[in-house]
């Protein structure tokens, strides 16, 4: 018994780590209506800048958030201006190349700065662990959820307390009525698209401290982070909140109930009967018909 | 018999309620004209007729036969042409090709032979040379102007000989001279026993048209009759003016 | 019948300038294909310089049929599929496991069986080809159900559920699904007894056949009924079920012909390898180089596929030689995308297309036709998205 509870809980815990991640992907998503392929690649990319920080310059993995945060902001933005925003026709199909074909690059410099050797993020809070109930949980986990719940709920502030926010939502709504009222929606794509990966960085950073991860980690990651905001409904925050919960709760009870090869197996193939009946994810817009 | 009613038919979308128990009929053989202020429900109830959209209550039925929230191909199939106020063409397919589409063969033969054999072709370049494009034939619809893009539309459906066709605000941005074209097409085809039904604002098209005017307003009908009736009627006027 | 009176017709010298330019253009593209595939048969035989150039022929002709494949579904209807790999996987697997069970080809010790066919005398080396066809039709089986699903949603979420599919099918034959796999090992085929410079020869073959059998479906589909269907599917979907379309047959149709040729492909090449296994027969790059392909020879053409695989997949192979899987080949690879997709949107056929019929048009004198009353100003073909069109200029 204990360890399905020990499964829930690790599940709820990493689920709120991928909810970081798919965030950031359905925010981009529902806002500019792009796919970014290259959030896996992004995320990989902040567990290596983690990892240079900590192994290089022996700065805590927190605290090196305030300094990776802003540069993948940074990045991001730059990504936007220069690659998703002279895509004037069919957006999406195309963004799909043009991110893929930024995840490979990051993956192949990677790649050469960092070698494909597997690494891993080291800490004193990802060994020790807090005796919870019956089972021993690493207080990574704790942290790592805790750091979640601090971004996304800044993020919540963010899109519903601020003037950006409310700016961000109407582009998410209808772009084309936002830029009518005067809403400067290629500004608010910039920053929505830094943001997203911004957020990567955290979630980075905390993947890098549950799995040993090297460059080729990216292609997992996306097909995981697509699933989520499929599920979820796409662009909708709430339904990538949802959605990491749940599928990383199932995978770690199937895994712990079944066996854990099968784990990620069921997290697909969920997905598929859920959309055989329900197309739009959970809480995303039935893609009706025009007029 | 009525060609087309529409009986106690309600739709809302979220809070707003586009259609309020709104019943039409549409005689057989007539030129039936629907006009309203805006808002009042007229693209609704075409979409509810044609089957893009489903109705929260009421029916629909088709010379006596009941089609409430028959699918549009369906719609279509039994004699039902529309056009849309924001013309629906296929912009990446030739004028030509626009045709044939519309144009569908039931059987596999047909599906597989080439689209260009010599029957169709004929017929839609007949219907091409009806509504007067035919030297656009080769041309991606999409090029074509706002106005030819609508000529295009009235085309297509024309090609699955229709009993009835909706038509959504066809003189909407059009000039003068193609306004009294379609108004002739649409003549034409009325003589030779095809019903319509036309959404307008503009009203001179729909007086100098029309043989009965059906009024919305809020998504239910407030007048119904001759053109002179329906210009003098107050509670029209009242609904136009916003008072 | 009343013609539109303000109407200018073009005057008869031009409209027959612009008839027998294009009767020209198709007797010398007729004339062109003709001699590409005298030069197809020939190259390697007596035009390849060595084996090695022989092998990355036998790729490119396999992503040029399969991006011909995948472009008549997904060009043809709008819908990208990223999951295609699922079908060349199974193709492999589907080949493999036929030959192991029915003890199909050379075994590993040598001296296999002939193969009596009917009144055919087929030498074991050349028995697993017989059975590709076969390995298309189970891709193809397996593309119904898949297909029946993914197509109940639309745009995006479609291109998220086939990347799904790709997954769920890549980690099932990874835990040797039924037993059938062989999991994470990889399945042995039989291995011909042929040796080099011949043995390139009969896959290269193999694989051009394909493409050729690809290529008349994708031409013969364009100039149906039923592919005028698919493209009205891919410019206004509901609009084109309104007009009498079966949308939901249409697609379902197209998605399982093109899984048949790509199932195909993943047989020959199963073959061709000796010996498959999980992350190379369900390759995640699989479909995105195949998509890459299509766009950059012009999706919705029948000759860009082509085009972009004869470009791309030398330039691949040649990068994975000389550079091996290293970060240089992904940086270069990455940003070889990025410029494709950035500068050449539309794909090249269409854009010298675009060209063409610019250079046509201004020769013939053919930029009034366009205008009526109210057109004066947007005289000249102005070219917007310009897929192919029916007659005429059709490559």
């Amino acid at each position: 018994m204990t360890i399905y509870i020990e499964a829930i809980v690790t599940g709820l815990l990493s689920g709120g780590v991928y909810a970081l991640m798919a965030s950031g992907l359905t925010l981009i998503f529902g806002v500019m209506e792009i796919i970014n392929i290259a959030q896996g690649a992004l995320v990989v990319l902040g567990a290596y800048l983690s990892y240079a920080l900590q192994h290089y310059f022996h700065i805590d993995l927190f605290l090196g958030l305030l300094l990776t945060m802003p540069l993948m902001f940074v990045f991001g933005v730059l990504i936007e201006w220069a690659f998703i925003r002279p895509l004037k026709r069919e957006r999406t199909m195309f963004s799909i190349l043009v991110t893929f074909a930024i995840a490979l690059i990051i993956e192949g410099v990677l790649g050469l700065i960092f070698t494909t050797n597997l690494v891993t993020l080291h800490a004193w809070y990802i060994t020790a662990s807090i005796p919870v109930g019956g089972f021993y949980l690493p207080y990574i986990y704790v942290f790592g959820f805790a750091l979640s719940v601090i971004l996304l709920g800044g993020l919540y502030w963010l899109l519903y307390r601020t003037e950006f926010g409310k700016s961000l939502r109407a582009s998410m709504q209808n772009r084309t009525a936002a830029e009518l009222i005067g809403i400067n929606v290629e500004r608010v794509s910039a920053i929505t698209f830094g943001i997203g990966i911004a957020l990567t960085a955290a979630g980075g950073m905390a993947f890098g401290t549950t799995v040993p991860f090297n460059p080729g980690s990216s292609y997992d990651l996306i097909s995981r982070l697509l699933v989520v905001i499929v599920l979820g409904g796409m662009g909708s925050l709430r339904g990538a909140l949802v959605a990491s919960l749940a599928l990383l709760v199932i995978e770690d009870v199937t895994s712990v109930a079944w066996s854990p090869v099968w784990a990620s197996t069921v997290f697909f193939v969920l997905l598929v009967l859920l959309l055989i009946f329900r197309p739009q994810g959970l809480f995303g817009q039935r893609e009706g018909r025009k007029q | 018999m009525s060609m087309l009613e529409a009986r106690g038919v309600s739709k809302a979308f979220g809070g707003i309620h586009a259609l309020d128990a709104c019943s039409i009929t549409v005689e057989q053989g007539t030129i039936s004209g629907l006009i309203g202020p805006n808002g009042s429900g007229k693209t609704t109830l075409f979409n509810v007729i044609t089957g893009y959209e489903s109705v929260d209550t009421g029916t629909i039925s088709f010379q006596g036969t009941a089609i409430t929230n028959a699918p549009p191909d369906k719609v279509f199939r039994l004699g039902i042409g529309r056009t849309f106020q924001l013309t629906r063409i296929f912009p990446r397919l030739t004028v030509l090709e626009n045709m044939h589409v519309a144009a569908q063969r039931r059987d596999f033969k047909g599906l597989l032979s080439r689209w260009s054999s010599s029957h169709e072709q004929q017929r839609a370049l007949e219907l091409l040379d009806f509504v007067g494009i035919t030297s656009l034939k080769n041309m991606p619809a999409a090029n074509l102007s706002y106005g030819q893009k609508k000529l295009l539309e009235f085309a297509f459906i024309l090609i699955a000989e229709p009993q009835v066709i909706l038509l959504d605000e066809p003189a909407g941005g059009v000039n003068p001279t193609m306004i009294h074209h379609l108004a002739d097409r649409i003549r034409t085809l009325n003589q030779r026993g095809v019903t319509f039904l036309v959404v307008e604002h503009n009203m001179e098209f729909v007086m100098g048209l029309c043989d009965t005017v059906t009024v919305l307003h809020r998504g239910t009908k407030i007048a119904e009759g001759t053109p002179e009736t329906v210009r003098n009627n107050p509670a029209v006027l009242e609904a136009y003016l916003g008072v | 019948m009343k013609t539109f009176k303000s109407l200018r017709l073009p005057a008869p010298e031009a409209v027959d300038q612009a008839g027998s330019a294009r009767v020209a253009i198709k007797i010398l593209k007729i004339v062109g294909l003709l001699a590409l595939l005298v030069v197809a048969l020939l190259f390697p035989q007596q035009l390849s310089p060595d084996t090695a150039t022989t092998g990355i022929a036998v790729y490119t002709l396999m992503f040029a049929a399969a991006a011909t494949a995948w472009n008549i579904f997904a060009g043809y209807t709008g819908y990208i599929a990223l999951g295609h790999a699922v079908f060349f996987g199974s193709g492999a697997y589907a080949l493999g496991v036929m030959c192991k069970a029915w003890h199909i080809g050379n075994s590993l010790l040598g001296g296999g069986a002939d193969l009596s066919l009917l009144f055919l005398h087929i030498p074991a080396d050349y028995a697993p080809f017989v059975l590709v066809p076969l390995a298309g039709v189970i891709a193809s089986l397996i593309a119904v159900p898949l297909g029946w699903i993914a197509l109940r949603t639309r745009r995006h979420t479609f291109i998220v559920i086939t990347i799904a599919m790709f997954f769920v099918f890549q980690l099932l034959a990874e835990n040797n699904i039924a037993n059938l796999t062989n999991g994470q090992s990889g399945l042995e085929f039989p291995i011909p007894s042929w040796t080099y410079p011949f043995f390139n020869f009969p896959f290269y073959y193999a694989m051009l056949a394909i493409l050729v059998l690809a290529l008349a479906a994708s031409w013969w589909i364009r100039h149906s009924k039923y592919g005028l269907g698919l493209l009205a599917i891919r410019d206004d979907e509901d609009r084109a079920l309104g007009l009498g379309v079966k949308t939901e047959t249409s697609k379902l149709v197209a998605f399982v012909i093109s899984a048949f040729f790509v199932g195909m492909l993943g047989g020959v090449w199963g073959y061709f390898q000796g010996s498959i296994a999980p992350p190379f027969a369900f390759d995640a790059l699989f479909d995105v180089i195949v998509a890459l392909m299509a766009f950059m020879g012009g999706l919705g053409t029948l000759a860009g596929p082509i085009v972009g695989a004869l470009i791309l997949e030398p330039t691949r192979q040649y990068f994975t030689l000389y550079y091996g899987a290293s970060g240089y080949y992904l940086i270069i690879y990455g940003a070889l995308f990025l410029v494709i997709v950035l500068l050449l949107p539309e794909g090249i056929i269409p854009t010298l297309r675009k060209w063409g019929s610019w250079w046509f048009a201004s020769r013939a004198n053919l930029k009034h036709i366009a205008s009526d009353t109210e057109e004066l100003d947007q005289a000249g073909p102005v070219v917007v998205d310009q897929a192919e069109t029916g007659e005429g200029v059709n490559l």
